[in-house]
This record gives structure tokens, C-alpha cells and sequence, in this order.
């Protein structure tokens, strides 16, 4: 799939019917916004949280974040006008609860394509995710993440999960240890990015920080966040280390070096520098940008 | 006559309601009001007083609440004269505030006046405000519910000053004097207002060895305090004092070896009352010596730091903290004018308050002339006033810190809450503010029904 390649480190829940945290959730830096119309907002204000979003969307400046909208579940009631609502607002991604196969994504993907032609937005640019909240959803995963080209990611959703799973969340994270991995793997073979889930107690701050740690290190894009508080945590344990932005200022110019010689064949310290390695550079460096590390021009900034 | 009492008691003020209520039943009529400033607790009697012309003239720091409000819609006789603390102990050195009488309410005192703020039940700490009404009162009445062996000491105010003394059962309510351990402020918006303050402090040329600082009190400025306190341990630098009402986190600052000295003109919690008796750096000084613009010299004048809030900011800079958007006092000058002459006065401040503007075209009344201002910290970026290119240099390419023109923020947060309908004033003046050296600076007009 031909996605843009996008820094999804943090993606921010904002509950749909608070008008003040809506109306300042684009100040914090986030990568990505998630507004829920879902599980934060009561049956009574399904309508009103929808009218807030909706209403945000055409005046609050969001700066340069990704901006997602958790609509309410196939087997309710207001699923329908959420997708009309959101993709007439213009959202850049539509992220479904609960999915637990391919045919949700795909009637989804329908009903998305109808309201495009409906409010006359280009057709494909309403962007999908997926949340997997049990276990026929995780052993579904790879479908899933192959089920729309418009999908953009998959996400964990723990809490429903190990409720599914009869357990709890734990400390360790044990009981999300194969979750974790099979949504990562359906999202990677899929190209698209793999979100892990929310840490919900906000006084645990080491706590929240060893699960950060973990699923940075398994090769998540990133984590989803209930408090503006953890954004710069995520981004701190994503942030690359001086010598690994100074291998990728190395490998990006070693091709500018390779393209101005007209070589095919990029070489830094004698070693070919194969696609992988340029594409974790590139990585590293967007990581670095994004962290203040380097200057525009990539000129990392000592501290 | 004039009647002067202090508001170090704040919200937990026995003595004010006491007295007045005694001057109300004696019959007295004609008085003019010049407390260092008014509290809550105290409005509901000055409304009284005021509607039985009792009290016909007021001069303060401040007001809010019904007393703002009844102000507001033309209740007294005579324009409220505002007053910053530097321009009272002005006003007061100079004549324009004559005292008759003073009564101040100290948590201690022996039997001849002897008296400080630091001990006993409703001990808050620095007397700063109240030591220009003993100084130059020309009738001195003590007021307390503790009285020590004498000689009593320190004396902030000494025996020298005080005419009478009165004992009463409880001068105030120590859980209403200040606010108990202070936290520090989880909401995210503070939080970010506050780095992003911490930011321009450090990022600018003021950030070096023996630098001086005042944050004032609130959730953002504590919370200031705290990332300042983190930025000095980093880079290793120690500043020469704090000043100003201080607060726990400030006095913190002082024991860890942070800050050299404390000049502590008021204390905002429990804490920093508590520990200036114990602490000889957390030095007591009286508002002449703290902002005074017409005395020999004032700590404000070397003040390098100075953190404050808004209500208003116009695209000018102006800054005004006394009426609300519907154009009703609700405020005080405080220290406001007073610590913005320092070299770098930084005003924090949400860019909108829930459907309301903070930056806006033009300040409902100006307090603070915008020519003392230096920057502008919202959540969405900071202003840097253009007559300081120097410090636009400093803060440029600090990353994280999104830097704007004034009329750049004055339009996004206009183009969230829309554009307001301009308030309506009649011709009547109700107060009138003065600058910090006694002049007018603006007026506020009676509102329309």
C-alpha cells in the first residue's frame, strides 16, 4: 500500500462531549487526535458529542496533527450518521471499535465511499483504522489490516481484550504479549502502522514508561494516550540516540554522495548501505526532527 | 476620615468585618475606605457601610465579587481610587493617602505593640503591606487574639508605632488565611503555559548566575517555579533572591541552595508563613522597599524576572487584570504594574477562557501599559513585544516555542470564541486607576442596565 510514511507515536483520546478539551486538544503535540464518539460519551450525548466534533473540525486550528474520530460500533444506532458527520467534517481517519473480521472493515469502507459522493469529497481520502478488542479480532488481525486500501493502522484495545481473554491486565503485560505481537505482524505484512493501547493509571508514571519502552522496542509506531501528560513521555522513549542520528546523517549522505556520482550503489565506510538501513536513517531522522534534535537542515543541536 | 486596614488575613479576615461593623453601629458617616486591599470576606459589610454612608470613598488594590459589582453599577459617591502596592506606599509616604487610623490585625503582639505576622494561630507570615500603615498612621490600633511576654520579637511593628491595643477571641481563620500544601497543577493546559514560560526564562540573555525572579501565585506560576527549579540544577545556576509573595515551592528553592534570599512581601501559603521565623534569608520587607517608585530605590528595580497574569492583553501590550468581560470590577492591580518594570515581564495567560478572549483588539481598561511588557506566553505560542528585538533574537529558534505577532494570536483566538459585542458603559465614572507613580492611567465607567 502507498501510504505516506507518518510519525504515529501518540495518538491522544479526546472525549467528544467536552467542549474544552476538544477545543484545546491541538495545542499538546500530539501525532495523532483521536476524537471518541464512543465508550467516553453517554448514550444521552451521542448526538451532542457528534455535533461538538463536527463543529470542531470546521473552526480549531489542529496544526499539523492527524486527526482520527472513534465512531460508535456497527451494532448501534448511531454508526451511520457518525460516518456521514465525520467524513462530511472532513477527518483524515475513521477508527472503528471493536472489529473483529474483514467484512466490518469492508461495510465500513462502504458506507465511507457513499458518504464521499454524498458530501462531494474525493473519493479514497477518508482513511480507516482498525481497534482489536478480542480474541477472534487478534486471530482475525491479518485480514483485517488487509481489508481496505484506505486502512492506515491497527490498533490494540486492551482492556475489552482481556476481558475476552478472562484476565486482567497485569503489571507485565504477560497476558498481552501474543496480542501484541500478532497485531504488530498483521500490520507490518500489511504496511500499515500498529497502535498499541492505552496505560490508563496516570499516577504511575514508571509504570507507564516500562510499557512504552516494550512496545518501542517490539516496533510499534506508537501508543494510544488518555492524558496530554504522557505525550512527551512516548516521544522521549522514541527518541533516537546522538549516534544513531549521526549513522543516519552518514547514510543520507552517503546517497546524496552516490546520486551526485550518478551511482546506482550507495557506500559509506566502504560497506554497501542496503534499503533497509536507509529506511531506519530516514526513520531516525524524522524521529530527531520531531524531537528538536537536529535544525531543519538536519544539523543535530547540542543541548 | 480615613480608615486603613491589611488583607494579609485574605479569605480567613475576622478583624475587617469586626471593626466595621462596630463604625457602621457608632454611626460614623463619611469615610474614605484605603485597605491594602479587599477581600471576599469583606465585601458584604463595605456594601453595607457604602448604602448607609458610612463609607463614601474607597481606595484599594482591589476588589471582586458583589463589591466589584455594586461598584460597578454606581454605589458609591466616589470614584474608587486603584492603587498597585508600590503606588499605596507612594501615595501613603507622599499624602495622597493620609491615614487617620489604622487597624491592623497581627497573630501576635505584647502588651506595648511589639508585633510581627510570623507566629501564633492566624500567623501568615510577612506583615509587608501593613508596615506602611504603621509607619505613617497617625492613630495606630493593634488588633489580635495573642498576647506575648514582653519584649515580643523580631517586631515588624514595634511599640514605638502603635497607640492602642484591643484583644479579641480570633482575628482570623487560619485554614482561609492561605491555601494549605500546595499542589502542584495537573491540568495539561497549565502545564504546558507554564514549560513553555520556563522556555523564554531560560532561553533569554536574564538567565545567568545571581539573576533575580518573581512568579506570583496560581497553578501556572507554581508550576513555573517548579520547571525553573529543574533548568537551574541542570545548567547550574543559582539566583541572587525571589521577590514578592511567595510561596512554598519558592522557599523551597531558598533551602535547596537555589535561590540566596527570599524578599518576601507577602506569603501566599501555609508554608512560606511557616518558615520565614525560622529562616533569617527569607527577609520581611514592607511595600515601600518592595515597589515603591518614589523612595530611594525599590527591589523592583532590580528585578530581572517577572512572571504575571491577565485577564486582557490588547495587541499594545496592555494589560489589564481589574474588569471582567462584562466590564465589572473583579480584580486587583497587586504588585501588577509594579513588578512589570522589571527587565523581562513575562504575562501568562490562556490565549481564550472558555468563550472568552484573552488577547483582544483593545483591554476594557488598561492597568499595566504595555510599553512594560515583554512577552506573551499562551498555550499556542508566545508575543514578543516588538520594541524588544533584542529578546526576538534570544527566543527565535527555541524549539517549542512557536512565536507569533500579537495581532497573529489576537486573531486565532478570536477566530474560535467569534467577535464580541462591544459592553456598554454609561458617562459616570465609578474608578478611577492610577500607575504606579500617581498618575491617571485609565477609567472605569458606570455599566449599563
Amino acid at each position: 500500500m502507498a501510504m505516506e510514511e507518518k510519525l504515529r507515536r501518540t495518538m491522544m483520546f479526546v472525549p467528544g462531549n467536552n467542549p474544552a478539551m476538544v477545543k484545546d486538544a491541538g495545542i499538546f503535540g500530539a501525532d495523532s487526535i483521536m476524537f471518541d464518539l464512543e465508550d467516553a460519551v453517554s448514550l444521552s450525548e451521542k448526538d451532542a458529542a457528534r455535533y461538538l466534533v463536527y463543529e470542531a473540525l470546521q473552526t480549531v486550528d489542529y496544526g499539523r496533527s492527524e486527526l482520527v474520530v472513534r465512531i460508535n460500533g456497527l451494532d448501534t444506532p448511531f454508526y451511520r450518521n457518525d460516518i456521514k458527520a465525520m467524513v462530511k467534517a472532513g477527518i483524515d481517519v475513521i477508527r472503528l471499535p471493536k472489529v473483529e473480521t474483514a467484512d466490518m472493515i469492508r461495510d465500513l469502507e462502504g458506507l465511507v465511499a457513499e458518504a464521499e459522493i454524498e458530501f462531494g469529497r474525493e473519493i479514497g481520502t477518508t482513511h480507516l483504522m482498525a481497534a482489536i478488542e478480542s480474541a477472534r479480532g487478534v486471530v482475525n488481525a491479518n485480514e483485517i489490516a488487509r481489508s481496505s486500501e484506505r486502512m492506515i493502522g491497527i490498533a490494540l484495545s486492551a482492556e475489552d481484550y482481556t476481558t475476552d481473554m478472562k484476565t486482567h491486565r497485569y503489571p507485565d503485560g504477560q497476558e498481552l504479549l501474543y496480542a501484541r505481537n500478532v497485531i504488530l505482524h498483521a500490520a507490518r505484512a500489511a504496511g500499515i502502522a500498529a497502535f498499541d493501547t492505552v496505560f490508563t493509571d496516570l499516577n504511575d508514571e514508571a509504570g507507564f514508561k516500562r510499557e512504552t519502552k516494550l512496545i518501542h522496542q517490539l516496533g510499534f509506531d506508537g501508543k494510544s494516550l488518555i492524558n496530554p501528560r504522557q505525550i512527551d513521555m512516548v516521544n522521549q522513549v522514541y527518541q533516537p540516540l546522538k549516534k544513531e542520528i549521526v549513522t543516519a546523517q552518514n547514510v543520507i549522505a552517503a546517497i546524496e554522495n552516490a546520486k551526485q556520482k550518478g551511482s546506482g550503489v550507495i557506500s559509506m565506510n566502504g560497506q554497501m548501505v542496503d534499503r533497509p538501513v536507509v529506511l531506519r536513517a530516514e526513520r531516525v531522522m524524522r524521529l530527531a526532527k520531531a524531537n528538536n534534535l537536529v535544525d531543519e537542515e538536519g544539523n543535530y543541536i547540542e543541548k | 476620615m480615613t480608615i486603613s486596614f491589611h488583607h494579609h488575613f485574605r479569605e480567613g479576615d475576622y478583624v475587617f468585618n469586626i471593626i466595621m461593623r462596630s463604625i457602621i453601629d457608632h454611626g460614623y458617616k463619611n469615610l474614605t475606605l484605603a485597605p491594602s486591599s479587599l477581600t471576599n470576606v469583606m465585601n458584604d459589610i463595605v456594601v453595607e457601610a457604602i448604602k448607609k454612608g458610612v463609607v463614601t470613598g474607597i481606595t484599594s488594590s482591589g476588589m471582586r465579587g458583589s463589591l466589584g459589582d455594586a461598584v460597578s453599577h454606581g454605589i458609591l459617591k466616589n470614584p474608587v481610587i486603584f492603587r498597585s502596592h508600590g503606588n499605596r506606599a507612594r501615595a501613603i509616604e507622599s499624602g495622597d493617602i493620609k491615614i487617620d487610623v489604622a487597624f491592623l490585625g497581627v497573630p501576635n503582639t505584647d502588651d506595648m505593640g511589639n508585633a510581627n505576622g510570623m507566629d501564633g494561630v492566624a500567623a501568615f507570615g510577612s506583615l509587608g503591606y501593613a508596615l506602611i500603615d504603621a509607619q505613617y498612621a497617625n492613630t495606630l490600633v493593634l488588633i489580635t487574639d495573642n498576647i506575648k511576654p514582653y519584649p515580643n520579637t523580631p517586631a515588624s511593628i514595634k511599640q514605638t508605632q502603635v497607640d492602642y491595643i484591643v484583644q479579641i477571641n480570633e482575628v482570623g481563620n487560619p485554614d482561609k488565611i492561605g491555601s494549605g500544601a500546595t499542589r502542584f497543577t495537573k491540568d495539561p493546559k497549565e502545564l504546558k503555559i507554564a514549560k513553555m514560560v520556563n522556555d523564554v526564562i531560560v532561553n533569554s540573555d536574564y538567565f545567568k548566575n545571581d539573576f533575580s525572579f518573581q512568579t506570583g501565585s496560581g497553578g501556572a506560576a507554581l508550576a513555573v517555579t517548579r520547571f525553573l527549579r529543574t533548568t537551574m540544577i541542570d545548567k547550574n545556576i543559582k539566583a541572587a533572591f525571589a521577590l514578592g509573595g511567595i510561596t512554598k515551592p519558592t522557599v523551597d528553592l531558598l533551602n535547596e541552595g537555589l535561590v540566596a534570599k527570599v524578599m518576601d512581601v507577602q506569603d501566599f501559603d501555609k508554608g512560606a508563613a511557616e518558615s520565614m521565623k525560622d529562616n533569617p534569608y527569607q527577609q520581611e520587607i514592607d511595600a515601600s522597599w518592595y515597589a515603591d517608585p518614589a523612595n530611594k530605590g525599590a527591589m523592583v528595580d532590580k528585578l530581572d524576572v517577572a512572571i504575571l497574569s491577565a485577564l486582557e492583553i490588547d495587541t499594545k501590550f496592555n494589560v489589564n487584570v481589574m474588569s471582567g468581560s462584562d466590564g465589572i470590577i473583579r480584580g486587583a492591580i497587586g504588585g501588577h504594574q509594579d513588578a512589570a518594570t522589571a527587565k523581562l515581564t513575562i504575562i501568562s495567560a490562556p490565549l481564550v477562557r472558555g468563550r472568552i478572549a484573552t488577547i483582544v483588539p483593545e483591554v476594557t481598561t488598561v492597568i499595566t501599559p504595555g510599553d512594560s511588557i515583554d512577552v506573551i506566553v499562551t498555550e499556542v505560542g508566545i508575543a514578543i513585544n516588538p520594541k524588544r528585538q533584542d529578546l526576538m533574537a534570544q527566543l527565535k529558534n527555541v524549539p517549542g516555542l512557536p512565536l507569533y505577532t500579537i495581532e497573529a494570536l489576537q486573531e486565532k483566538a478570536e477566530k474560535i470564541v467569534g467577535t464580541p459585542k462591544p459592553l456598554q458603559f454609561t458617562d459616570r465614572v465609578v474608578a478611577v486607576a492610577e500607575y504606579r507613580d500617581g498618575t491617571l492611567i485609565d477609567v472605569i465607567k458606570q455599566v449599563k442596565e
